[in-house]
């Protein structure tokens, strides 16, 4: 990820998602935020352009990229904006990676194109009382004929409010716990699915994040995805793709709040000179810089894995975890070199330091990355 | 035995007077706090019986009819509301420290039974304009600048990231008096709001704090008096030093009672959800945490009331200020945020309050002197006292 090892073509992908977020998302992440929403022609636009396709083949339509081209194109979003950048990396590497490591051709060929065109998706595992611990999935599929139906509920399911289908996960076999869960898709129309009304949050306001509620919702066998029981391998191969997605809108937050900060250091001038000659900022411009390059390595070394087709679970989860905790500290120092004016809304340092607390809660907190890598850790001998 | 969670070596009478407070905030406070932070306005109802009930007023002087309540126990006020609420806590908390009290100290007899009575009595509130777009930190950046004329002075400039302005009924600002005089060019000036060619600006949206009023003041040939100058000419610096090394108490109380209120939620979160009842064999990422959490209010508590007993035994408390305010800041951002942590998405919420803590708090580390400064000012302590051990 760092310039001199990208090939050409990554090189490209980087730069032309640099100068699209510049000019379209930057200018527009205040308002967004203010709204608490994305507005549908930008959607249709980042459609238009591919975005949500990057990971789907192409002869249904996307572009296949490899996955440093595609984490650099997420990060490049998430500068400009982290809510948009969660919103692409959703649909990305959440919702049409898992029908192509897990959909069967007629899944793949129906939903594929459906997310590359625009037509997007959801996913949705975590409830009120199974969070960190997926074993405690109340939502229940009892198989029916040629169905099954689904009943309980989901909660903070990211752009539930515009997808046209929902993968989501629950439980064939509560007796079996995490081990009785299978993964099905509810196309957004089908009677007893209700959406919720839009949470408000601290940060990325723009993304849209709902409770789902599935009363006798009937859908038919085929939309299982892989076999009954198959879901927690399923949703904890999601994860790692989802943590790198995270890692780089980490980095993404970080590399935005530190330009800021470097800017206005050099620019703002107390006591006879700017505030970036005296060492209290300039030793944390420093530490910003350390720890967002580390998270950056970190992140090459799982991509260059994931790409190379090796095992990635404990680097992803060490990506995520160094990244989310780099992104929240330089966010944070980037307000507290701001002063007065980095409490501002005016200011974007504001917003990122909002923007940054999620990326250390989704896709497994911070904590759980410790158990990942600690069970690691233990194996290693 | 008493009721009170909080017990050290202070006077009882201050836990009694927090029970006052606490059901103050719980009763009144804590059912319209939520909406403030969502509508960006403080509560006018609410800040009607914060001046019934004194809370505006809280250190003025016996001998101008006020309660002359000790820093102690002002500071436990300003914990205690800032436990329910960040912007009801700086809203008290600016109203005394940067408002009462340069009146009280520096104002002349005329002056002090000029205004004293009306906020004593009435809970009129004085504002305290410092800060401008160029001066931070620095305050040598002052450009507001008051010429001396035949009528008195004229006064021409603007202030920023000022607190209170629009319920304020009168202005301290700062202003420049001797272009040539560098720190001692400084002098301040106490008038009422109503004079004309002053104005308040529009009120700021911030990260946190949303309740809490937060303005530029415009001064346009506002012409005061001769005697509207608070203290002898010259002295603004030195006055608004004093000032703050007082309001750092305060401002270390509303990051204490920030972290209080987010810790409480945090773990009454660990313990009804999480099953957490500190077995050994429980998840020790979130028990260390709350460990962690409590062990350092405790701390700050002690750094808070110690220099506020300090100030009220007459001795010098600057240096303990500064840490107590640098301390109880970090200790604010530390514990909200890993209250954040400990309640997972649902802490992301804005329904929930740790996440108004968690943005309120971060103005306890820039306000009043950012922790870089709060770092300076005790490293000059600090210096200073090794220079007299040597040489002694």
């Amino acid at each position: 990820m760092f310039d001199h090892l990208l090939t050409d073509d990554q090189r490209m992908m980087r730069d032309a998602a640099r100068e699209y977020a510049e000019k379209r998302l930057y200018p527009n992440a205040e308002h967004y935020d203010r709204e608490e929403r994305l507005p549908d022609d930008l959607l249709k636009e980042l459609a238009n352009l591919g975005y949500f396709g990057m990971l789907v083949p192409e002869a249904h339509g996307g572009m296949a990229l490899d996955p440093i081209s595609y984490t650099l194109v997420i990060e490049e979003f998430s500068r400009a904006c982290a809510g948009l950048g969660i919103t692409v990396s959703l649909q990305n590497s959440i919702v049409a990676g898992l029908l192509v490591r897990f959909g069967t051709d007629a899944q793949q060929a129906k939903y594929l194109p459906m997310v590359a065109s625009g037509k997007m998706g959801a996913y949705s595992l975590t409830e009120p009382d199974a969070g960190t611990d997926a074993g405690g999935i109340r939502l229940s599929a009892k198989p029916d004929g040629d169905s099954y139906v689904l009943s309980g509920s989901k909660t903070f399911v990211t752009s539930a409010g515009f997808a046209h289908f929902i993968v989501v996960f629950a439980s064939t076999n509560p007796a079996l716990g995490s081990k009785g869960l299978t993964a099905f898709i509810v196309d957004r129309d089908t009677p007893g699915l209700e959406v919720g009304k839009p949470e408000h949050k601290l940060g990325i306001k723009c993304s849209d994040t709902r409770g789902l509620s599935f009363s006798d919702v009937r859908i038919p066998k085929t939309n299982r995805v892989g076999d009954e029981g198959q879901g927690l391998k399923i949703a904890l191969s999601q994860l790692d793709h989802g943590r790198l997605g995270v890692a780089a809108q980490a980095l993404g937050i970080g590399e935005a709040a530190l330009k800021e900060a470097r800017q206005y250091a050099k620019q703002r001038q107390q006591f006879g000179k700017p505030i970036a000659e005296f060492q209290a900022i300039a030793f944390k411009l420093a530490d910003m810089r350390l720890k967002l390059d580390a998270a950056r390595l970190l992140l090459d070394r799982a991509l260059r894995l994931q790409a190379a087709g090796e095992r990635f679970s404990t680097e992803a989860a060490e990506a995520k975890l160094f990244a989310s905790e780099a992104a929240n500290w330089v966010a944070d120092q980037a307000v507290q070199i701001h002063g007065g004016y980095g409490y501002m809304k005016e200011y974007a340092v504001e917003r990122y330091f909002r923007d940054a607390r999620i990326t250390e809660i989704y896709e497994g907190t911070s904590e759980a990355q410790r158990i990942v890598i600690s069970r690691a850790v233990l194996a290693e001998d | 035995m008493p009721t009170s969670p909080h017990t050290g070596w202070w006077d009882p009478k201050v836990e009694d007077y927090r029970q006052e407070v606490r059901q103050f905030a719980e009763e009144v406070v804590a059912p319209v706090a939520g909406q403030m932070d969502r509508i960006s306005e403080f509560d006018s109802n609410l800040l009607s019986q914060m001046k019934q009930k004194g809370l505006v007023s809280l250190l003025c002087p016996a001998d101008q009819g006020g309660r002359d309540m000790d820093s102690l126990s002002y500071a436990v006020a300003v914990e205690e509301l800032s436990r329910i609420c960040g912007s009801t806590g700086i809203t008290v908390a600016a109203a005394n420290s940067l408002g009462v009290y340069p009146v009280d100290v520096f104002g002349s007899p005329a002056q002090r039974s000029m205004v004293l009575p009306g906020v004593a009595q009435h809970g009129e509130m004085i504002v305290f304009g410092l800060t401008e777009p160029g001066a931070g930190s620095d305050a040598s950046g002052t450009r507001t600048n008051a010429v001396r004329n035949d009528k008195g002075w004229l006064l021409n400039g603007g202030k920023c990231f000022i607190t209170n302005p629009h319920f304020a009924d009168w202005i301290i600002a700062t202003a420049v008096t001797d272009p040539k005089g560098g720190p001692r060019g400084i002098s301040s000036f106490l008038f009422r709001k109503s004079t004309p060619g002053f104005s308040v600006g529009k009120r700021e949206s911030k990260l946190g704090l949303h309740g809490s009023d937060t303005a530029t003041l415009h001064f346009e040939d506002v012409q005061l008096e001769a005697d509207a100058i608070l203290g002898p000419e010259g002295e603004g610096f030195k006055q608004f030093m004093k000032t703050l090394d007082g309001g750092r108490i305060s401002i270390g109380a509303m990051a204490l009672g920030l972290a209080q209120g987010a810790y409480e939620i945090a773990l009454r979160h660990a313990h009804d959800h999480l099953g957490l009842t500190g077995g050994i064999d429980e998840a020790q990422g979130l028990q260390f945490k709350l460990s962690d959490m409590a062990t350092r209010i405790e701390a700050t508590r002690h750094l808070v009331y110690n220099s506020a007993m300090l100030k009220d035994a007459g001795r010098p408390f600057a240096k303990q200020s500064a840490m107590a305010k640098l301390y109880a800041s970090e200790t604010g951002h530390f514990c909200t945020y890993e209250a954040i942590q400990i309640l997972g998405m649902e802490g992301m919420l804005a329904d929930n309050r740790v996440e108004r803590h968690f943005r309120d708090v971060k103005l306890c580390e820039i306000g009043e002197g950012t922790s870089e400064i709060q770092r300076i000012v005790i490293s000059r302590y600090i210096l200073k006292e090794v220079e007299q051990m040597t040489a002694a």
